[in-house]
């Protein structure tokens, strides 16, 4: 008996509404990133299992799933650098006092 | 070996110009070796040359059998042009003498033109290019095989004559009447290039004719050449064969390369040129290159002769000689430059050719060409051997007594200068020069007094003794009596580079006539010339009394010309004897004819020169006074009147509509503006308030610059749509 597919699109759509809720409450810029990459990670479920239960055959959910790591990866790189360097202006990572968009 | 200089003889003219190309291109900064490569390349093209004419000589019936090879050069439409050489009795005796003179001249050169002194020419390497591109030309139109080679290499020398003429060109002189070298230059172009309208309108008549320029087809084709001397030529010449006319349109270029009367003018001013240049070209090759040319075509006019025992063109070829070698040494009696009377004497003695070819002495007319080649360019090299060691003196008057301090010169000058005034017996132009006179004496027996054989021959004899007597009053000026100068007075010999080539020339000036000795004297069929050049054409046969005439002339000048000149020799500041005696009894006015060349120069100036000038000043008036100024001003004026009458009618009428319409369109405006200040603004304000509350009340608080809340928004957004999308 296998586990149904409605269970890693719950778990998948639980772990999306973790991450999206971290991205917009937490304060600190490092926890937002940690966010991100929870949403990203649930997609990634996403893709593989619908891969497994429609089309096993093609490899296309698995070489995407890859293509979404890399990406992950490299963003967290950017992401990490610009937290870095506003540090460095500002002498903080609040993202409350961070307002330069508004000017 | 005779193969193989066969074989090779393309190669001749191609040293001489690969030295032009390097000197020119690479080497000028190098005298020394500038000079050595054009040396060198005439060496090669020497050897090469002899080897050439000695195996010509050693292979028999090469008169019937002229040694050809050619190659394709280009075509068009349907025939070709072709590139080659051609091996023949007359091509032999040219290359005999082309190389070896021009030989001498190269090797004299370096001497003349200050080799290793603190006179030598700035311009020294440029010249032994100029000179090895000059006996290019003139070695590619020795070896020609077709008509359209030769005239190629006419056209090089011709470059070549206005290069090497005003090789001086920035001289100047204080007399503005006295001819600089740049304008000889000029000069010499362009009247050899009337010359050569005809040559290159005789060529294409003759390639219209045949379809071909190489001589195998045209001229040494017998049935071709029949053919031509029966077909009638085109209108414009009367009722001539198309042989005569083809004939006289080539005579015509060498009327102007050998400088015959009319187109003589240029060559006495060529003498500005350095002296080498007048040996090489204005003595020994280029000159020579005309009479060549009429040889070669001997063939067109005799063809003529041998069908209708008559030719017009020949009649005026042996007319335009004989004149000019009359006239020619008419005024060499009275010129005082040293230079100048050589260069009458060789238009007189190019004339004696060119009277010969005409009476028909093919053979007599080579056998001149060559020996006079030769003393004639002695004689130019030993004038330029006086110049060089008087310093720069060529005015006759003051010489004198040059023969202790320059022995070499005097008596290799004394050699050329017996050759040309053809004393008796050893001297090569005796021999060249009594078979012409002794041809014009068989025609003139033949045809009798009332033709023109005997004009030519009665001119010519006339100018045998005017030639003696020039060349005893040139030799005793120059060499004889005391020195009436300073410069004259501290003359010094030459230098070897200078005087040898004199020495060499002065063996040939007298050995080369006893080839040619006519076969009564050294027994029959061992008249060598004759039989290698003209074994077609009869040989001339002896004439004792003309032979006697001409010996007597010949002597009895030079013994004039002593007694005159040199028996009491001309102190410093003494009148010239025959200007004194002409002037007793009453022929002033002729001798200044002859010092002025009998105003040649004067009448094609007031003639061409002043005639271009008027006509330019016709067309001048024409343009601007007579016709079309005033029919372009006329027309102006009328325009103006007309546009007059439109500018009434504008002002008038026109003007008023358009005030009309643009006050109705102001008051229109002025209406406009009310509405739009009332109305327009109004709305347009309006909209701009109600934005701008909007910015201020609504979006402003609304962008917080904070990310979060950006996203915040964006998911409310989603979910509403979504929702939306749900629901409906």
């Amino acid at each position: 008996m296998s586990i149904p597919l409605s269970w890693f699109l719950v778990l998948a759509a639980a772990l999306f509404s973790i991450g999206l809720y971290g991205v917009l409450s937490r304060r600190n810029a490092i926890g937002i990133l940690m966010g991100i990459e929870l949403m990203l990670n649930a997609v990634n479920i996403n893709l593989v299992a619908f891969w497994r239960y429609i089309d096993p055959v093609k490899m296309t959910g698995q070489i995407f799933a890859l293509f979404v790591f890399t990406v992950a990866a490299a963003e967290v790189a950017v992401g990490l650098a610009l937290v870095i360097a506003i540090y460095r202006n500002r002498d903080t990572v609040v993202v409350e006092e961070i307002d330069l968009l508004k000017e | 070996m005779k193969e193989f200089f066969f074989n090779i003889t393309w190669i001749i003219p191609v040293f001489p110009f690969l030295a032009f190309l390097i000197i020119i291109l690479f080497t000028q900064g190098n005298k020394k070796l500038s000079h050595s490569l054009s040396i060198g390349s005439m060496v090669l093209s020497w050897l090469v040359g002899w080897g050439v004419v000695f195996s010509a000589i050693a292979t028999p019936h090469l008169g019937e059998h002229p040694i050809h090879k050619s190659i394709p050069w280009f075509e068009t439409g349907t025939t070709t042009f072709d590139i080659g050489y051609w091996i023949d009795p007359l091509m032999a005796i040219a290359l005999f003498m082309v190389p070896f003179v021009c030989l001498m001249i190269f090797i004299y050169s370096v001497g003349y033109m200050g080799y290793g002194t603190d006179e030598v020419d700035p311009h020294y390497s440029r010249f032994f290019g100029y000179i090895a591109l000059f006996a290019t030309g003139m070695l590619g139109l020795v070896i020609s095989e077709n008509l359209l080679t030769l005239f190629m290499s006419w056209e090089i020398m011709g470059l070549c004559s206005y290069l090497l003429i005003g090789f001086w060109f920035e001289k100047n002189y204080a007399d503005p009447n006295k001819i600089t070298p740049r304008q000889a230059g000029l000069k010499a172009f362009l009247v050899t290039k009337i010359g050569d309208i005809f040559l290159v309108l005789g060529i294409i008549y003759l390639y219209s004719q045949a379809g071909t320029l190489s001589y195998a087809d045209t001229l040494f084709n017998h049935e071709f050449l029949a053919h031509l001397a029966e077909t009638p030529a085109l209108p414009i010449f009367g009722g001539w064969s198309a042989a005569s006319a083809i004939a006289l349109l080539i005579f015509g270029g060498a009327v102007g390369k050998s400088a015959q009367f009319p187109l003589h003018v240029w060559l006495p001013d060529a003498m500005e040129g350095p002296t080498p240049v007048s040996a090489l070209i204005h003595a020994a090759t280029m000159v020579s290159a005309g009479v060549f040319l009429v040889a070669r075509i001997f063939p067109l006019l005799n063809i003529v002769v041998e069908l209708e025992q008559h030719n017009p063109t020949m009649g005026l070829i042996a007319f335009i000689g004989a004149f000019t070698a009359i006239f020619a040494s008419i005024i060499a009696l009275s010129q005082n430059d040293i230079k100048g009377v050589l260069a009458f004497s060789t238009i007189s003695q190019l004339g004696y050719m060119i009277a010969a070819l005409g009476i028909g002495a093919y053979v007599a007319a080579t056998f001149h060409l060559i020996t006079h080649a030769f003393f004639k360019a002695l004689l130019f090299m030993g004038s330029g051997s006086v110049i060089i060691g008087t310093h720069h003196t060529q005015d006759m008057m003051q010489l004198g007594g040059l023969r202790k301090k320059m022995p070499k010169t005097f008596w290799t000058f004394l050699a050329g200068g017996l050759a040309l005034s053809g004393f008796p017996l050893i001297t090569a132009g005796f021999w060249s020069k009594d078979e012409i006179l002794a041809h014009a004496w068989e025609e003139f027996m033949h045809y009798g007094t009332a033709s023109w054989p005997f004009f030519v021959w009665l001119l010519l004899t006339i100018a045998a003794f005017l030639t003696a007597f020039y060349t005893a009053r040139q030799i005793s000026l120059t060499f004889l009596g005391k020195p009436r100068s300073d410069h004259a007075e501290h003359a010094h010999e030459t230098p070897n580079t200078m005087t040898l080539p004199l020495i060499m020339l002065a063996f040939f000036a007298i050995t080369l006539g006893w080839v040619g000795i006519p076969e009564e004297i050294v027994g029959q069929g061992n008249n060598w010339f004759h039989a290698f050049v003209g074994h077609e054409y009869d040989p001339t046969p002896l004439s004792i009394p003309v032979m006697l005439l001409s010996s007597g002339l010949a002597v009895g000048g030079l013994g004039l010309g002593w007694l005159v000149y040199g028996r009491k020799p001309l102190e410093a500041g003494q009148m010239d004897p025959l200007q004194k005696g002409m002037e007793k009894v009453r022929l002033g006015w002729l001798y200044k004819a002859m010092q002025k060349r009998f105003y040649f120069d004067e009448i094609y100036k007031a003639i061409f020169i002043n005639g271009s000038i008027k006509l330019a000043d016709i067309f001048y008036n024409f343009d601007y006074n007579w016709v079309i100024n005033p029919i372009v001003n006329g027309v102006g004026a009328v325009t103006r009147g007309i546009s007059n009458i439109f500018n009434k009618f504008d002002d008038k009428a026109i003007d008023g509509l358009v005030n009309f319409t643009g006050l109705s369109s102001v008051k229109l405006s002025e209406l406009g503006g009310i509405t739009d200040l009332k109305v327009v603004d109004g709305i347009v304000n309006g909209i701009a308030d109600v934005t701008g509350w909007i910015g201020e009340n609504v979006f402003r608080p609304i962008q917080t610059g904070k990310v979060q809340n950006y996203l915040l928004i964006l998911l409310i957004s989603m979910l509403a749509i979504i929702g939306i999308y749900l629901v409906y």
